[in-house]
């Protein structure tokens, strides 16, 4: 197969998570979306890695991983600690950050 | 051979996002992702990388997954009203990924790089490894390896902090 489709499959997978996070209100699932454009980005690199015959980009795709669970860790935290001070789960509600 | 364990992964991990955005219950769209994360583990394999396919599978649909459905079985089935703050925004945000992936179709395609229209060079039968990728770690990226260990633990403290029981005070 072509590295091209790899890369097509990545850009549509990416694209799915981003209308995902236009789209979806609760914070569960946008931080679903946010792992569908991490690993859209991840596909990318190896496809790129093995297009290279390099393997530097599959140490990158890694190092993306760990900082996916990272976000991961601190997103499901704040989600946890928003439902036990009985905090609406809606990112339309939570909004006193904003200006 | 390749082109039928392409699709079959390429199906999945594109069904498997769909359905992450489409279904109305998180737990189903967690349930969903797994399916997703598979499917790429099967691509990643395709593509030479043996240690990222198994680490895909044993790190993030096993651990990441299983924390992701304690959490949705924890907080329950949030229904998402159907008042939008933003009119038209079912309509707009599917637009704006369609535009999205037009874009990135272009940059890919547009590239005219040679070396894309083809399998890649040939390489050997070590390539992606967990020899030669704890090598290159170890060695060449050993910063961006220990950063990666001093995230990890930040972020480890950090959602004790955030999800831990108040205080009585």
């Amino acid at each position: 197969m072509d590295i091209t489709w790899y890369l097509v499959l990545s850009a549509l997978i990416f694209a799915v998570g981003v209308a995902g996070v236009l789209l979806r209100r609760s914070p569960l699932v946008i931080l679903l979306c946010l792992e569908l454009m991490l690993n859209g980005g991840n596909l990318a690199l190896l496809a790129f890695s093995r297009s290279l015959g390099n393997e530097e980009g599959q140490v990158f795709a890694l190092i993306v991983m760990v900082v996916a669970a990272c976000e991961v860790v601190v997103g499901l935290g704040l989600i946890v600690a928003a439902y036990r001070r009985r905090i609406p789960l809606n990112v339309d509600e939570l909004r006193s950050l904003r200006g | 051979m390749k082109e039928v364990a392409f699709f079959a992964g390429a199906i999945g991990a594109l069904g498997g996002a769909i359905a992450v955005i489409a279904l109305r219950n998180p737990f189903y769209s967690v349930l969903a992702l797994i399916v997703h994360l598979i499917s790429l583990a099967g691509l990643f394999l395709l593509l030479q990388g043996e240690f990222l396919a198994a680490a895909q599978i044993v790190v993030y649909a096993g651990a990441v997954m299983v924390l992701y459905v304690f959490v949705a079985a924890y907080v329950g089935n949030v229904d998402e009203p159907l008042w939008e703050p933003i009119p038209g925004q079912r309509f707009i945000a599917p637009l704006l990924g369609v535009a999205l992936f037009v874009e990135l179709g272009i940059a890919i395609i547009g590239s005219g790089l040679k070396s894309l229209e083809s399998e890649g060079p040939t390489v050997d039968l070590g390539f992606g490894s967990p020899e030669s990728i704890g090598e290159l770690l170890l060695e060449r990226f050993l910063i961006a390896f220990e950063a990666a260990s001093l995230l990890l633990l930040v972020a480890a403290v950090g959602a004790v902090v955030l999800a831990g029981r108040k205080r009585a005070s």
